[in-house]
């Protein structure tokens, strides 16, 4: 545990690139099998160790530090490893087991155990160690290492090809000896399995002014950009996975789309819900998201379909390499040959300009379906990841609101010191209503005054949040507003930022919440 | 209280305790800037904080200086003044009252734990304390200070290739620093930013030993790698420090020790090293103080103030304004 966390607390404090790719990969050099295989899979957010809840850890900080003083330090960490790594008051002699150990442990951990297991490596533990220990109980290390570094950094150690690494990826398991074993090579390149590997997608960029100047049009063609989940749907003869653009299988939210062929394919479209191929809006196809079971009235009622966009692989074949023109090309001819009713084909739109794609959009964009413009080039191949220069999105002009500031709670990491997290509301009679919550889209100086208002305003406290004057009015932009029966106020933004803060605008002038459902829903 | 007020003004005599704009009278804790400002009409101190202003503000930053060296009493009107060393920097005291039989001590800021730049803490008995609490978390207990210049030393080891900007508050830090890294044997020239010079040079009259110290001269061409060089954080953080080539950002402060803001300040070496006074001595001079009462005056007031609640002692936050975290400048 200790070289696991001497590891972890020099990655968060290296701010150069260059460098935690560096101390990365001496560490993969350094480190032998299976530890430096499950540190990989706790950096890479792969390992989850679900029996431990952080509830438990902070039932067991709460038996040995005081409620209250604990909760004043958590406020001003911001961090909850670091406040239980600092506060801890007990010290007992001993030395943590190694990273694999510990996993091995916690894992087949009985619950009556628990508590005195925990105590007693909290104990042990140097302070260091016991923030890595609670990191990893807790989940996400937040230390500013990407899975995408991480790999980087199995690519610089062992001399291979990152997207080799990519491929593979999502076939291969912790604590990878198999992975390792290839990259020292000690051993092949794993085999994976086709029919139930996600393909990391190739993802867009937004477009900008400048893109419209420097890019040709001629070189691009453009889709919809429908307002459903980007998915990977791999048809096996007779197996189908969906994968969402994570790599999560939510196969099991959807058993009716089957193979109606007996081909071998991977695709690449967006998950709707609607008849006949005509979406109905986000909200419907929230209905149908993270059910475990789904029903017959389900699938009756908010029947599932997918507008195909692009192929992957066609009886084994890998498709990636070939230009957007030949798999379109490929995508049709396949699209003819297996008559599925759940599949639609996302069309084509050419045009000769960017003003006659602007135009386009302006006049035919569908709110409730369309979430903007794709923009893709036409000799550009599949290239997993968000690669510059091939794919654009062209995102609907956003819809702005001015609200009342309600609520805030500090950051996490970088912004741990600073009140960045704002919840807004509109007013609802006399009352004000919480309709969002938003973290980004301020600048650095505006933080620092919406910062300053969340110190010198605050009227409550519960736990972590502050309760703040309802003076100060923010302008939000976002994307899509939806009903929601989990909000108290009805209503859901989507994407919701922060655009501007209106220091000169008076909270009364606020609008009320049944204005903006019927401007806005 | 009846003859103090929140504004550590004793009333009998008119007399404030490091006080945050000119009066007429005024008695200074030690040097820093949050306790030491220029402009008072009479000033009462020790020696060493006197000389320090002098350097900071000018000769004649008060119209009147006053010495009163430590564990002597002074006696005004009904009110008598004992000063105890603070343990905190060069000059720095606590000031003990007395006025009808009840003491009332001002610590100042404090710490409790050695430090060879400055006379060692003195605990005092008291009625009543009026004490920061600048480090008043739980989550502050302060390493080792010798185990924290070791890692200092060890950087130097394994990144010869790289300079060591160490990030220090120039009065206080920056020669305990200098003093710490001689105690542990290193007699290499260190190298520090001009701001630094003067107090260096005062500390060193004082007999402090700091070893040669040299004052960076970026006109000339010189090759700081694996060097030590001492700046204030605000130096590190502006342009001064680009002169460097690919350096290691340390900060040697008692907030070091919270990962995430060592992070945020862009600090890539932490060292654990503070002139205040931890959660566990700031509780443990209360209790033996015998004090019933405690007025907080800066720093992390609410738990200090739980803490009393919780050991039956009354306490009481005064939040006095012009008190910074000096050690996050």
């Amino acid at each position: 545990m200790k070289k696991f966390s001497e590891l972890i607390n020099k990655l968060l404090l290296t701010s150069s690139r260059n460098r935690k790719i560096d101390i990365l990969s001496n560490y993969f050099q350094n480190t032998s099998d299976p530890d430096r295989g499950y540190t990989l899979a706790i950096l890479t957010n792969e390992l989850e160790l679900r029996n431990i809840p952080i509830s438990r850890i902070k039932e067991i900080v709460f038996e040995n530090v005081d409620n209250e003083l604990f909760t004043l330090s958590y406020d001003y960490v911001g961090d909850l490893a670091e406040t239980i790594s600092l506060i801890w008051p007990h010290k007992e002699l001993g030395s943590l087991l190694g990273i694999s150990e510990i996993i091995d442990v916690l894992r087949n951990l009985k619950k009556d155990d628990v508590n005195k297991t925990i105590k007693n490596y909290l104990s042990i533990a140097n302070e260091t160690e016991r923030w890595a220990l609670i990191k990893l109980i807790s989940g996400g290390l937040r230390i500013g290492v990407s899975s995408r570094l991480a790999k980087t950094a199995l690519a610089k150690f062992s001399n291979k090809k990152l997207d080799d690494i990519e491929k593979i990826w999502h076939g291969i398991e912790a604590p990878y000896n198999n992975l390792f074993n290839w990259l020292c090579n000690e051993g092949p390149m794993p085999k994976i399995d086709l029919l139930k590997t996600f393909n990391p997608m190739m993802l867009a960029n937004p477009i900008s002014k400048n893109d419209f100047k420097t890019l040709i049009s001629s070189q691009f063609i453009a889709e919809w950009k429908w307002d459903g989940i980007r998915v990977q749907i791999i048809l096996g003869k007779s197996s189908v996975k969906i994968f969402s653009r994570t790599g999560d299988d939510i196969s099991q939210s959807f058993p009716e789309i089957k193979n109606s062929g007996d081909s071998m394919v991977i695709l690449d479209g967006e998950l709707l819900v609607g008849r006949d191929f005509t979406p109905m809006n986000f909200n419907s196809l929230q209905q149908r998201l993270n059910r475990k079971k789904v029903t017959q009235k389900h699938m009756d009622e908010f029947p599932a379909f997918i507008k195909l966009y692009d192929i992957l692989y066609l009886n084994n074949e890998d498709l990636r390499d070939k230009t957007w023109k030949s798999r379109r090309f490929e995508l049709e001819k396949w699209f003819k040959k297996n008559n599925n009713k759940y599949f639609d084909l996302s069309n084509v739109i050419k045009f000769s300009s960017w003003d006659e794609l602007s135009n386009f959009k302006k006049n035919k964009i569908i709110d409730d379906q369309h979430e903007g413009l794709m923009i893709k080039k036409i000799d550009g191949s599949y290239i997993p990841g968000r690669p510059k220069g091939y794919w654009y999105k062209w995102k609907k002009d956003p819809k702005n609101v001015d609200a009342v500031l309600m609520y805030a709670i500090r950051g996490h990491g970088k912004r741990s010191s600073y009140y960045s997290d704002f919840t807004f509301g509109l007013w609802n009679g006399n009352q004000l209503s919480p309709i969002g919550k938003a973290y980004f889209g301020f600048n650095d100086n505006e933080l620092k005054v919406l910062d300053k208002f969340v110190r010198n305003n605050t009227i409550k406290k519960f736990g972590p949040v502050r309760e703040v004057e309802k003076t100060f009015v923010i302008e939000i932009a976002f994307d899509a507003v939806n009903e929601s029966n989990r909000h108290k106020s009805g209503v859901a933004l989507r994407f919701p930022r922060i655009k501007r803060l209106r220091e000169d605008k008076p909270a009364s002038e606020v609008i009320q919440l049944s204005q903006f459902k019927s401007e806005f829903l | 209280m009846k003859w103090i007020d929140k504004n550590l003004h004793i009333k009998p005599i008119n007399t404030h305790i490091d006080p945050y704009k000119p009066v007429e009278n005024a008695i200074i804790t030690h040097g820093h800037a949050d306790h030491a400002k220029p402009g008072h009409k009479n000033v009462l101190a020790t020696s060493e904080t006197i000389e320090i202003m002098k350097i900071r503000y000018g000769e004649n930053c008060a119209e009147n200086f006053q010495v009163l060296p430590t564990n002597q009493s002074l006696k005004i009107n009904d009110v008598l003044i004992k000063f105890f060393p603070a343990g905190h920097i060069l000059g720095s005291v606590q000031v003990l009252t007395e006025y009808k039989g009840e003491k009332i001590n001002f610590t100042g800021d404090y710490k409790t734990t050695s430090d060879q730049t400055c006379k060692d803490f003195e605990p005092v008995k008291c009625h009543t304390l009026v004490t920061e609490a600048t480090f008043g978390l739980p989550v502050f207990q302060h390493p080792n200070e010798n185990e924290e210049i070791k890692k200092l030393l060890k950087s130097i080891n394994l990144f010869s290739e790289r300079p060591h900007l160490v990030g220090v508050y120039a009065l206080g830090k920056a020669q305990r620093v200098i003093n710490l890294l001689r105690q542990q044997g290193y007699d290499k020239e260190i190298f520090i930013h001009g701001s630094l010079e003067k107090l260096c040079e005062y500390y060193k009259n004082n007999n402090i030993d700091l070893g040669k110290i040299t004052k960076v001269n970026l006109t000339k061409k010189k090759d700081y790698n694996g060097e030590i060089i001492l700046a204030p954080p605000s130096a590190i953080k502006n342009i001064w420090s680009r002169k460097f080539e690919d350096p290691i950002i340390c900060q040697a402060s008692g907030w070091m020790s919270i990962k995430q803001r060592a992070k945020q300040s862009l600090v890539e070496l932490p060292l654990i090293i503070s002139d205040h006074a931890d959660w566990n001595e700031l509780t443990k001079y209360i209790k033996f103080t015998g004090a019933e009462n405690v007025y907080v005056t800066h720093g992390r007031e609410e738990a200090i103030v739980h803490w009393c609640k919780m050991n039956k002692i009354n306490g009481l936050a005064l939040s006095l304004s012009g008190r910074d975290d000096e050690e996050q400048l």
